[in-house]
């Protein structure tokens, strides 16, 4: 017998985890700055002003000096399915493959391809050519985020595929059940609007810069009014996005529900409290202080006054006969596989939906084999799986809790800029643009505590309800996995102070031909020898 | 024969289509990026060489990623095992790979000199290691893995990764790759620049060819005596896709020469291949680089059909577990799923091809040292 090393789980887990939080760092901006470039090119063509054609080469430079890290962490990503995640490719492969081919078929393609003659073909196309193309470029990027969602909702609510006993893996069977999975679409539209949160603060936060050092003063005004009314429409699209979301959760994932809020026993509506903060221990499955706002949870959560929401002992009680009911399920599987009887398959069908849980009493069964636990220990088995059915509570409910009052922040600030910039008292405020800049980095922060909350609160699930994690992995070595991960950090490490290093750099030197500091309130077009690019023949 | 089975076949040889193209595109890149450091002697020279692919390389490398995203839809156990069993040369490629794309996008945004020089190497290595790689998996794959499943469908290894590394005949392969993308991006050079770069790269290019022919010669030679893989009972094409059971297999030394005995046509494939290369070269010689070009995609066609077909159906054959082999027809996604991903593809293939194609068009002609310097956008 094989046997599961649970510290190589972990350790594909955390480099996961690592791998992808990477990759979202950079994602978020190229997703929301695409479509800012567009904006301010699709006012230069218009109008025909020098000044946003500078915009949209200026924020084109460091969208660049950006996406390139994007797109190398992007490959990793796209590796690792099948360098550590073995047996999630082989058992749902069938129904993930599919999105992410799509993508590459959709959107990577054209986003890279086209990203190309963006930097590269400001001379050879004409203004509305470079404008379409500049369009699908932030179309491209937006697809790539649309394809991936679907896929990663595929995981979180499976839909469109079922199991089958032949080829022991999840069959796809209904393209338009993963492509219209209602998660997916919700997901997709929180992600790419959190991601204009992230391109609208970076924009506003370096303009500040701009304006408190008095330098480029009506390129970075402009920009800061655009990124001002980008972000305050972008954050109030997240937020009733991400109720949605929550709703979704309340009726598909009930066990990330009830981490989310800390909910240990099912609620009481309609008072039940919203837990503002408090310490849960997943140990003793229990919060240590609480403070919360009354009856506002039951609204907030079922869009009701009378719903009750599942507590985690609740959720545990119920699942201890899925269990059973799984062990059953997948004795019977393997059985199946070796006879090819009707009655090992008739007694799988009948235990199917609880496969899963089944699967997931490996990790307690004696030999971690499910399919021969003596009879005697077969309760011990189920009491000890039933706990693992819930996700780290603590984890789960405090990185909601971030993205929220984040949330809340972003509102504010966007709000109280987009006011003052329009009122274009802007530089009266210094202690305003000071906190502009400073937030720069925030909405970052806001999507990876987003992601821990989805990604934590689906465990123990890859598959929810169908694959653990703790059997997803590939059966690798610790020293693997060690290998891997040193040279991870290492390189990583190098990009980023890299990324830094030119981000400042650029970011400091600010646009190149600053065309209104000299000559202000000149808003003529400029006479294309202004252009410093030599049109290559 | 059942539509499963044919549509098996038909991202069997959709899988070929993608190395072809992969090899060709962003073999072509990586070329470039291994020769940078011979064919410029100083920056200017190198900015050049590096601006003539940059409006390319990112489309080109979806090549790349597309590989990956197909196995994955396509022949999703393949992908799984594949990528698992061969986890430390995945990962240093993976490593190697990532590079790329930051020093495309960073070498020429900062003045200093280590600065450059640094990425210059990162280029050297993000060219050849890949490739490198990428032929010598496939000469793994010939040699036969070791790895088995247990009863969930979880791979299991049952050798070491050393064995994949210090292995003559995966080494000639890459060598074998090498070439080929030192020969394509040689063209490409030839096609886009000027003197002193074009001779440099003429001369690259050529050798390049060349090289590539002799060890396609001597690991066709080298095969006649490998032990290759024969299925010893008839398989149901349209069976369950299930590596647990449904083959017997059987090693048999000379066993990938079995198709070729079979199907004397077959030869045409690696004729065309080393014709390819030799011509190519020879084209080269004679300053006719756009045709060359072409010739290189024709090399990488022989080359990657050659291999498909002495393999058929094999994909992965384990040498452990012989009958749990990864072929054709038992790791390929469902039915549904290849129709769909057909359908898209059908779609889609022929629109990246016209507006990749575009792009080239856009970007025509000889890239100046002059104007790469003067360009506040160029790389
Ligand atoms: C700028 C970033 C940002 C901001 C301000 C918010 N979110 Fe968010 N949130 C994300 C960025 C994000 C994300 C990183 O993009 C996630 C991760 C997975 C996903 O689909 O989006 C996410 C996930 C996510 C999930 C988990 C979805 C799942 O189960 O898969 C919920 C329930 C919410 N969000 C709810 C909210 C609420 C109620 C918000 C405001 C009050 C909010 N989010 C603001
Ligand atoms: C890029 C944004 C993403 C981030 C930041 C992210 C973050 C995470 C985190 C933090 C974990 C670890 C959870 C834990 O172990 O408790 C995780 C696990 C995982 N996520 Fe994501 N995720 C992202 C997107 C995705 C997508 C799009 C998919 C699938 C398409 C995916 C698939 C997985 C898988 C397979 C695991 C491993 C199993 C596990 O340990 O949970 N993730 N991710
Ligand atoms: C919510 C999750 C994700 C979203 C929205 C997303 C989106 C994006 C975007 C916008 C890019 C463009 C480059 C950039 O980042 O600047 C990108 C690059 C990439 N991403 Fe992700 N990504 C996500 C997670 C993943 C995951 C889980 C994978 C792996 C399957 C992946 C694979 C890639 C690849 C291969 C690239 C490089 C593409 C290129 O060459 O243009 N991404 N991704």
């Amino acid at each position: 017998m094989e046997f599961i090393d649970p510290n190589v789980v972990d350790l594909s887990r955390f480099q996961f985890a690592l791998t992808a939080l990477y990759h979202f760092m950079f994602v978020p901006l190229t997703l929301g700055l695409t479509f800012m470039l567009a904006a301010m090119e699709t006012v230069y063509v218009v109008t025909g002003r020098q000044i946003y054609k500078d915009m949209a080469q200026f924020w084109g430079k460091l969208f660049g000096i950006n996406f390139a890290i994007g797109v190398a962490t992007g490959i990793t990503m796209e590796f690792e399915f099948g360098t550590n995640w073995s047996m999630y490719s082989h058992f749902f492969g069938d129904m993930f493959g599919t999105p992410l081919a799509i993508e590459g078929l959709m959107a990577f393609f054209m986003e890279s391809t086209f990203v190309g003659l963006m930097f590269f073909g400001w001379d050879r196309l004409s203004k509305q050519a470079h404008l379409a193309i500049t369009y699908l470029v932030a179309l491209g990027s937006n697809l790539s985020a649309l394809w991936i969602l679907i896929a990663n909702a595929g995981m979180n609510m499976p839909e469109g595929a079922h199991f089958d006993p032949e080829t022991m893996r999840m069959q796809f069977e209904s393209f338009v059940n993963l492509v219209f999975n209602p998660d997916a679409q919700a997901k997709f539209v929180h992600t790419s609007v959190a991601g204009y949160v992230s391109a609208a603060m970076f924009v506003m936060g370096i303009s500040a810069f701009y304006l408190l050092r008095g330098q480029h003063r009506q390129f970075a005004a402009r920009s800061f009014r655009m990124a001002a009314l980008f972000g305050i429409i972008s954050t109030v699209a997240v937020i009733t996005l991400g109720d949605v979301l929550g709703r979704l959760d309340y009726e598909k994932q009930p066990t990330k529900i009830a981490a989310i809020e800390g909910l240990w026993h099912t609620s009481k509506p309609p008072f039940e409290p919203w837990i503002l903060a408090a310490l849960p221990d997943d140990a003793k499955q229990e919060n240590h202080f609480e403070v919360g706002v009354p009856f506002v949870l039951t609204p907030l959560i079922t869009h009701t006054f009378d719903q009750p929401i599942t507590g985690m002992h609740e959720l545990e009680d119920a699942a201890g006969p899925r269990i059973r009911s799984g062990i059953e399920a997948v004795s019977a599987l393997r059985r199946y596989g070796v006879t090819h009887s009707d009655a090992d398959l008739t007694l799988f069908t009948q235990h199917e939906q609880d496969m899963g849980y089944g699967l997931l009493a490996a990790r307690h069964a004696p030999n971690q084999d499910v399919t021969n636990i003596p009879e005697d220990q077969i309760d011990t088995v189920v009491k000890a799986t039933q706990p693992d059915i819930l996700p780290n509570v603590f984890v789960t409910f405090w990185s909601f809790r971030f993205m929220v009052f984040l949330s809340l922040w972003f509102f504010a600030l966007f709000a109280v800029s987009a006011y003052v910039s329009l009122k274009r008292r802007l530089e009266h405020n210094k202690l305003l643009l000071k906190l502009c800049m400073w937030s720069i980095p925030l909405p970052i922060l806001a999507t990876e505590f987003g992601w821990i909350t989805a990604e934590a609160g689906r465990q123990p699930w890859t598959v929810f309800g169908w694959l653990p994690t703790f059997l997803s992995a590939s059966s690798h070595g610790v020293s693997y996995m060690v290998f891997s991960l040193i040279g991870f950090v290492l390189l990583y490490s190098v990009f980023i102070a890299a990324e830094l290093y030119l981000m400042f750099k650029f970011a400091r030197l600010g646009p190149e031909h600053d065309s209104m500091e000299p000559h202000a309130q000149h808003d003529a077009p400029k006479p294309s020898a202004f252009d410093m690019h030599p049109t290559a023949s | 024969m059942e539509l499963y089975a044919i549509l098996k076949i038909v991202w069997a040889v959709m899988l070929g289509v993608l190395f072809i193209g992969l090899g060709t595109m962003v073999g072509m890149d990586m070329g470039v990026g291994t020769l940078l450091r011979f064919v410029g002697r100083n920056d200017a020279e190198r900015r050049t060489a590096l601006n003539i692919i940059g409006p390319h390389w990112d489309g080109n490398q979806v090549w790349f990623i597309l590989g990956g995203g197909a196995i994955f839809a396509a022949f999703p156990t393949l992908y799984g095992t594949s990528f698992s069993v061969f986890y430390v040369v995945m990962i240093t490629l993976l490593f190697s790979m990532i590079l790329r794309p930051v020093a495309f996008e960073y070498r020429s945004k900062a003045d200093s000199k280590i600065w450059r020089a640094s990425w210059d190497w990162v280029f050297l290595v993000s060219g050849f290691v890949p490739m490198f790689i990428y032929g010598a998996a496939f000469g793994n794959i010939l040699e036969g893995v070791g790895y088995h499943f247990g009863w969930t469908g979880q791979y299991y290894q049952d050798e070491s990764f050393l064995s994949y590394l210090l292995n003559p005949f995966a080494i000639l392969c890459g060598l074998m790759s090498v070439s080929l993308s030192i020969y394509q991006g040689g063209a490409m050079l030839m096609l886009r620049a000027d003197n002193p770069i074009w001779a440099r790269a003429r001369y690259y290019a050529i050798a390049g060819g060349i090289f590539a022919a002799i060890l396609f010669v001597a690991g066709g030679i080298w095969m006649q005596f490998l032990t290759g893989f024969v299925m010893t009972a008839p398989v149901n094409p349209a069976m369950p896709a299930n590596p647990l059971h449904g083959q017997s297999v059987a090693m048999v030394a000379g066993g990938w020469m079995h198709n070729f005995r079979n199907h004397p046509a077959l030869w045409v494939l690696p004729l065309m291949g080393v014709s390819c290369m030799l011509a190519g070269s020879a084209m080269l010689a004679a300053g006719r680089t756009a045709v060359a070009w072409w010739l290189g995609l024709g090399a990488w066609a022989g080359t990657i059909m050659t291999v498909g077909c002495a393999m058929f159906p094999f994909l992965m054959p384990s040498s452990t577990v012989p009958d749990q082999s990864l072929t054709v027809w038992n790791s390929t996604a469902s039915a549904y799923g290849l129709g769909c991903m057909l359908a898209v593809a059908a779609i889609f293939v022929p629109i990246i091809l016209a507006y990749t194609s575009w792009c080239y068009y856009v970007m025509r002609g000889k890239v100046h040292t002059v104007d790469v310097v003067n360009d506040s956008h160029s790389y």
